[in-house]
């Protein structure tokens, strides 16, 4: 309290703290009867019967508190209604999609929800405008006495009908025990909430800061780890891995003899390389997504062999004997219908991945063929 | 008995009529001493018991559920027995606070702040429970009606998710209210307090309250309304809880008794669970004339009361097997007194609804040692009502080849012990660091604290 500026023009208010409860309502009857607006009761615990006295108005909280739960129930139709009936109708139990009766103990905790959580929010943060530790009460003689076992009458001195003397005579006439004059401290009457303030912002900035990194490193990483990379680790075969179950090792299985996958059409052109070549023709035209597809199906079948050109750049390290390039003049030369063979039937040791490659697949790989042979021997045109 | 006694006066709540600043003194003492010998030995065992139920549940995360005694066909097991079995004791609190606010049942202002806590504590880690039970808690953002990357949202008509929303709720809406009742407390304790830290952070959570009755008049009115939802609020939670089990088809939980029967056992083991804190509380902390011996006997009352209407039940279920003809339902309930769990079906009808009788004696209602001995009795019984109902519905379905008897493993049970350390150590930490009476509350029932209107 030392910081205070005991002048007349910072004076906040005049309060007088009693012992009885029952002179408050003597008080409290007399200020009504004069008139008085800015003032106010102080006691650690509600005084029954104080706030009809002061003819205060009836609390606005229990419409606030149905309008709040009105509205709670309203999202909570919405939501049941909208998910369950519109963007993902699923039947169960053979009931309606909009099954009423199994969406009230949603709608329900969502009013309840709504309407307390809600109406203590405007409470406080409307009704009351807290948080506020700045208000000049704080810390002063007069609040510590009433929040332990005094009861206090507040006259702000910005009330019309304020004047100082005759506040306290008042007071006094009431048999006040103490009286106590409060005036705003310094930084009281310096003090603007603000919101931009430095100390405001970076509290806001390091908060972003951890949210973020803490997000990126769940998102990212933590849940590669075990034991939550659960479902990253499944007992299947991806493409060229190797299979202990099978007598041959190969991961990758041929169907048996003398079948035909379904959606997998009969080859016409058995043995036929020339007459493929000459009767294909690639349906796709080289879109963007047709070239992905087919970067993504040769990465996965041909490079292992290939190379990731197509260079004949294996990375079987001598495994297995190194392919040609796919550069070569021939292969260039060659009609897609004709390289559509080698992928159906294989070419001596090369084997056939007819059976791993959809038709559609196979024509989106010769399209990114096509285009890293363009890459590798680009003619004049294309480097303008 | 002398015909004129007039019945509008009440008893005094608190004994002694202590002045207003002696309440202040008496209630904030335990947050300014350095703890006792006996509270650190408390806070070492059942945080110890934490550990041990951390521990547990670390190994089930890591090397998967196959710890637990879990089988086909009883799949749901020890996690959804104590999930129910602590939603039940959060209960009692929200009872305390709010439906006998309504009531003006005045006694309750001593105990309505720890009961409250008690509530959310107790809730806390019934939620957990659940969690736990899928064994993959970290997937449990599904649980809500979020929009994910499947573009899949939650079955809004499954039992399940009715609890997620009515658990959450019930956290939130607790800890609202509980909350509210704080701020004029922790006003109270900043404008007491010397230390400058402490003063900082009751600034911060007091919110800058100032006993002004123009806001008394505003807070009266919402801890009103706050009342009002809590109560349909609290009955509708373990109606809920209940219907995880009645809107299946499996014999043995499909009845409609359940929503009454387990709101009943639900304040029923809460009230336990209550007074045995408390009669630690009130005695290590000394305040026996604010939490008096007249507010637990009414407790054993309350006690006394539910459990009848449990025992009720308990007869209830086997007329209605028998009466409805069913033999699925008879069997069960047969199987259920005289099968393979009939000890465990024994424990709890003794402690249930046997031994709360006791209670009709007034002396024994008022005897500090036997009443708390009942009232663990009475936690004993309710933990194996769940049981009873989980297990041995599930061990003998309808198909008799795939019977199982299900055993708990080692795992289960740390974390059945970790579960009441997570909820003693919330406790005992909260004793120490929040008032566990409401000081507004009392100082305003206190003979004397009120004016006198003509
Ligand atoms: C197991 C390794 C391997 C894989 C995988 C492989 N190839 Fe081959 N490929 C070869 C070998 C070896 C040859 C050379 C065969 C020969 O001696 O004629 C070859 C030859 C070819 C030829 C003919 C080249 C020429 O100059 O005669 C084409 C075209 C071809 N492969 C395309 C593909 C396509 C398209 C794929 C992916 C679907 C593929 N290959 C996958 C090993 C492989």
């Amino acid at each position: 309290m030392d910081n205070q500026m005991n002048t007349s023009e910072n004076l906040y208010g005049v309060g007088a703290l009693f012992k009885d409860p029952n002179k408050i309502v003597k008080v409290v009857e007399k200020l009504v009867e004069l008139g008085y607006k800015h003032w106010d009761v102080h006691s650690s615990y509600p005084l029954h019967g104080i706030p009809k006295r002061m003819r205060l108005k009836w609390s606005p909280l229990g419409y606030v508190a149905l309008i709040l739960g009105l509205t709670g129930t309203l999202t909570g139709l919405f939501l049941t209604w909208w998910t369950m009936s519109v963007d993902y109708p699923l039947t169960i139990g053979g009931k309606p999609w909009f099954s009423f009766p199994a969406f009230v103990p949603v709608l329900f905790e969502l009013t309840v929800l709504l309407a307390s959580v809600g109406t203590a929010i405007v409470m406080l943060f409307i009704i009351f405008k807290f948080p506020n530790n700045q208000h000049p009460l704080h810390d002063t003689e007069y609040i510590n006495k009433v929040s332990v076992d005094h009861f206090g009458v507040f006259i702000e001195a910005k009330d019309e009908l304020f004047e100082l003397e005759k506040v306290k005579s008042l007071f006094n006439d009431f048999g006040a025990d103490e009286i106590i004059e409060i005036a705003y401290d310094r930084n009281e009457v310096t003090f603007k909430p603000k919101v931009f303030d430095v100390k405001f912002i970076s509290f806001l900035v390091v908060i972003a800061i951890i949210t973020s990194s803490v997000a990126y490193l769940f998102n990212n990483k933590i849940l590669y780890l075990p034991p939550f990379d659960f479902m990253l680790k499944q007992f299947r075969l991806g493409p060229q891995e190797s299979s202990t179950f099978f007598a041959d090792g190969f991961g990758m299985r041929k169907p048996p003899a003398g079948t035909v996958a379904r959606n997998q059409e009969f080859y016409p052109f058995k043995n036929k390389p020339d007459e493929a070549g000459m009767k294909l023709v690639n349906p796709l035209l080289a879109t963007q997504e047709n070239l992905e597809l087919g970067r993504n199906k040769f990465n996965t079948f041909c490079s292992p062999c290939h190379g990731w050109r197509g260079e004949g750049d294996s990375r079987l390290n001598g495994q297995f004997p190194n392919p040609p390039s796919l550069h070569s003049e021939k292969v260039r030369n060659w009609t897609d219908g004709r390289i559509y063979h080698v992928i159906m039937e294989g070419q001596n040791v090369m084997p056939s991945y007819a059976s791993q490659l959809t038709e559609k697949e196979r024509w989106a790989v010769i399209l990114y063929i096509r285009s890293l042979q363009r890459a590798l021997n680009a003619k004049q045109e294309d480097i303008q | 008995m002398s015909s004129n006694i007039d019945y509008s006066i009440e008893p005094e709540v608190v004994e002694g009529q202590p002045k207003l600043n002696q309440i202040n003194e008496a209630i904030a003492k335990p947050l300014e001493t350095r703890p006792s010998w006996k509270y650190l030995v408390a806070l070492g065992i059942s945080s110890t018991m934490l550990l041990i139920g951390a521990v547990c549940l670390g190994f089930s995360f890591y090397y998967g559920i196959g710890l637990w005694g879990n089988n086909q066909p009883v799949g749901w097991a020890i996690p959804i027995v104590n999930f129910v079995f602590w939603v039940g004791i959060g209960h009692a609190g929200t009872l305390i606070s709010a439906i006998l606010f309504l009531f003006r049942q005045r006694w309750r202002t001593g105990i309505s702040r720890f009961a409250e806590a008690m509530t959310i504590f107790a809730v806390i880690t019934a939620g957990l429970f659940p969690l736990i039970h899928t064994g993959r808690p970290w997937l449990a953002g599904y649980l809500f009606p979020l929009p994910n990357q499947h573009r899949l949202w939650v079955n809004f008509t499954s039992p399940l998710i009715w609890d997620v929303f009515a658990v959450s709720t019930y956290l939130t809406v607790s800890f609202v209210f509980w909350y509210i009742g704080l701020i004029p407390d922790l006003a109270m304790l900043r404008d007491r307090t010397k230390s400058k830290i402490k003063k900082t952070i009751y600034s911060i959570f007091s919110l800058g309250w100032r006993h002004s009755n123009r806001h008394w008049h505003h807070y009266e009115m919402i801890y009103l309304i706050l009342a009002g939802f809590a109560t349909p609020l609290v009955l509708s939670v373990h109606t809920i809880v209940s219907f995880d089990f009645a809107v299946s088809i499996l014999p043995g939980w499909h009845t409609t008794i359940f929503p009454p029967y387990f709101v009943a056992g639900a304040v029923f083991s809460g009230f336990a669970m209550v007074q045995n804190v408390l009669i630690v509380v009130r005695k290590i902390f000394n305040l026996e004339h604010i939490i008096t011996l007249d507010t637990l006997e009414k407790m054993n009352k309350v006690m006394l009361a539910t459990g009848m209407m449990v025992g009720y039940a308990y007869g209830m279920e086997f007329f209605i097997a028998w009466y409805s003809g069913n033999p699925l339902e008879s069997f069960v309930f047969l199987n259920r007194a005289f099968g393979n769990y009939a000890w465990a079906y024994w424990i709890m009808v003794s402690c249930n609804v046997i031994f709360t009788q006791l209670f009709w004696f007034k002396k024994i209602r008022r005897n500090i040692v036997a009443m708390f001995i009942i009232g663990v009795l009475v936690n004993v019984g309710m933990w194996f009502e769940r049981f009873v109902i989980v297990v041995t519905t599930l061990s003998r379905d309808f198909l008799p080849s795939s019977w199982d008897y299900y055993k708990p493993t080692l795992v289960d049970i740390g974390i059945l012990l970790g579960s009441f350390g997570l909820f003693f150590t919330l406790v005992i930490l909260f004793i120490r660091s929040l008032p566990v009476v409401s000081i507004s509350e009392v100082k305003a029932v206190v003979k004397g604290s009120q004016p006198v209107h003509h």
